[in-house]
């Protein structure tokens, strides 16, 4: 199988994130940056796959704070090939990365065989114009389905069998055709881990294959007239003291709805 | 040709989903402040039942050839682009749920319509439509004034009440042949939620844990909190994701929505996929280290501290009180 991986890096929101000066965009200075967490979950799924019907998995990105290592790990966790798009990015939207993405791929036929399949993260925080799986997708003329928990490759019939998450637990089994482009939500098992030791080893003996991609014309993004933390409605009462005596006036709370 | 406002609605298994009349109730808002006819679109026939419930629209347009059973995204946008050319529309609707993800940006590609996603708040002011989108995991909300008044929204569920759209009056209806749509993805079936030990949705109590919880081993904390207030564990996605407890314990958007008593949320950032499934519990309780974080936004009693650190004492504390009774 000739797996292809998208990853992108998105701010860690367990950070504070500020406003930047000119109001709409985020404040770079602090910012700092993780994988965006279901392309952790793209890069296991990508991984089992190569496991179990062998090939190659190539992980594919733009250039970003924090990036090589986060590629260091997805060769350490056994990806093949690693390939980053240089150049000034701030600032892409998802359905003009897409475009760049699918010319790439086009330029390079070796990447893009009857056996390919395409996975990224289903959905990213940042995601304000739209996912970039549906419109690489369509530029490639491959199917596309996202929200993806699962996935059977019966490489006979050239098919995948993959399952997609609804609400209430409820998933949908779909019959897909290779090449495909799929939105991975969650992998089949949880992402693997990788000791540093190992990544530190990557680093040594492995490459990041750099790429210069022009700087598009129009990014592609929506006009944001201004960017704002959300005002605290005032809703929570905050319980403050030391430990015991908020667990004290929990209980308390809880007691008088009759509910410890 | 009259332009107007469409609102694509949704169903699952034959229901309209509830995100289908939040949307009807606000672009009955919008579509009263600028003038324009307010349209909701059904996605196959064979709904008949269902398009008598979508009377907050002036009219209905039932998508013939479209295909009702679950119908994958490119299917979906390619009946609307149909659609847009016999009936043109300025203002799209559509429900930023796991059903639809997809049918935006291909639409977008399509029609060259702008796609906003995450939209939880629609405004006209001085006839132009301004949206707030919730990013970052609830963390930052964006402002996008849209040129023209044209594009197509994703409606993040639960951002509007439902009740403005519910409507007894029986829309006029009109087939609409869009052509039936290739699409190289095929549904084959339904998988029912695996029935869990606990049903969650059926709990006064829920302890709910966040990936603040940190690892497996300390789970236990969580059960016997439960214990000692006679309900059950739920969780955040990345907790179910970690494989640590069953999918049937997963709270949110692809989850459970849960209604409970009194819902304690432990770890959890507070994201709108979570938020989602809980914001509807009469008392909620939570517990996070970061006093930013989005989950205090929706609780009623908040505690900045680590939960690891609470929860032993707070159990201990229940378990003083019932001695003491
Ligand atoms: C299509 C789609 C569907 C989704 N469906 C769901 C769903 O059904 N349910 C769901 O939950 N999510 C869902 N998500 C994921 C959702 O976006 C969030 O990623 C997820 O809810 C975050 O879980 P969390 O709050 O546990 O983790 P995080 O966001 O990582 O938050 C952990 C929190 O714990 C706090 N913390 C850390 N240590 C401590 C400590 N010692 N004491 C106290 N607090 C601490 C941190 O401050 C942080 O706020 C979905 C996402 C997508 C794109
Ligand atoms: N700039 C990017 N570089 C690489 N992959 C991306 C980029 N943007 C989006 N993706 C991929 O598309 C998925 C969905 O992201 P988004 O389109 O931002 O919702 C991500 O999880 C990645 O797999």
């Amino acid at each position: 199988m000739n797996i292809i991986t998208c990853l992108k890096m998105v701010p860690d929101v367990v950070e504070e994130l500020e406003v930047g000066p000119d109001g709409k965009s985020l404040d770079t200075q602090w910012l700092r940056l993780r994988l965006s967490e279901p392309d952790e979950h793209a890069l296991e799924q990508s991984l089992l796959l190569k496991e179990k019907h062998g090939g190659k998995v190539t992980v594919l990105a733009f250039e970003a704070p924090e990036l090589e290592e986060a590629l260091f790990t997805a060769l350490a966790k056994g990806a093949d090939r690693a390939i980053k798009f240089t150049g000034d990015f701030s600032g892409l939207g998802g359905p003009v990365a897409a475009q760049i993405l699918s010319s790439f791929l086009r330029s390079n036929p070796q990447l893009l065989t009857a056996d390919t399949l395409i996975l990224t993260g289903s959905q990213a925080i940042d995601d304000l114009e739209g996912e970039l799986s549906p419109c690489l997708a369509e530029k490639l003329g491959f199917p596309f389905i996202g929200v993806v928990t699962g996935i059977e490759f019966d490489p006979e019939r050239k098919k995948a069998v993959v399952l997609k998450e609804f609400a209430g637990g409820l998933r949908g089994e779909f019959e897909v055709p290779i090449p495909a482009v799929l939105g991975i939500q969650a992998a089949e098992k949880p992402p693997r881990y990788v000791p540093v030791a190992k990544v530190r080893s990557a680093m040594k003996s492995m490459k990041i294959e750099p790429r210069e991609v022009p700087r598009p014309d129009s990014l592609g993004r929506l006009p944001v007239e201004q960017l704002y933390k959300p005002e605290v409605a005032g809703m929570a009462e905050m319980i403050e003291g030391s430990p015991s005596e908020i667990a004290g006036r929990l209980v308390e709370i809880l007691s008088k709805r009759a509910l410890a | 040709m009259k332009t107007g406002i469409l609102v694509i609605a949704e169903q699952l298994r034959g229901k309209l989903t509830d995100t289908t009349f939040e949307m009807l109730g606000i672009g009955r808002e919008i579509a009263t402040v600028l003038e324009l006819p307010l349209h909701a679109v059904l996605l196959g026939k064979g709904s008949a039942s269902l398009f008598s419930q979508l009377g907050a629209a002036d009219s209905v347009f039932v998508l013939d050839g479209a295909s009702l059973e679950m119908p994958t995204a490119d299917a979906i946008a390619a009946s609307i682009t149909n659609l847009l050319n016999k009936k043109p529309a300025t203002l799209i609707l559509i429900p930023g749920t796991n059903i639809f993800l997809g049918v935006g940006p291909i639409l977008s590609g399509r029609t060259e319509m702008p796609f906003v996603n995450f939209c939880k708040d629609l405004q006209i002011k001085d006839h132009a439509a301004i949206l707030t989108c919730q990013l970052f995991g609830g963390k930052i909300f964006a402002d996008i004034r849209l040129p023209e008044n044209r594009g197509i929204v994703s409606i993040y569920p639960g951002s509007f009440s439902p009740e403005p759209g519910r409507s007894g009056r029986v829309p006029p209806v009109e087939t609409i042949e869009v052509g039936r749509e290739e699409t190289k993805v095929t549904f084959k079936r339904f998988i029912e939620p695996e029935a869990g030990d606990v049903n969650i949705t059926q709990q006064d109590v829920l302890v709910a844990v966040g990936r603040g919880i940190q690892s497996q081993d300390n789970l236990h904390l969580a059960e016997e909190l439960a214990t000692a207030l006679g309900g059950a564990v739920c969780a955040s996605r990345p907790v179910i994701d970690q494989g640590w407890l069953p999918l049937s314990r997963q709270v949110g958007k692809s989850g459970m929505i849960v209604k409970p008593k009194l819902y304690l949320a432990l770890g959890i950032s507070g994201a709108p996929e979570h938020t989602e499934g809980m914001k509807g519990a009469q008392l909620i309780i939570s517990i996070n280290t970061d006093p930013k974080a989005p989950i205090f936004n929706v609780s009623h009693y908040g505690v900045c501290q680590d939960v690891l650190e609470i929860l032993p004492l707070l159990t201990e504390e229940l378990k003083t009180q019932k001695v003491r009774g």
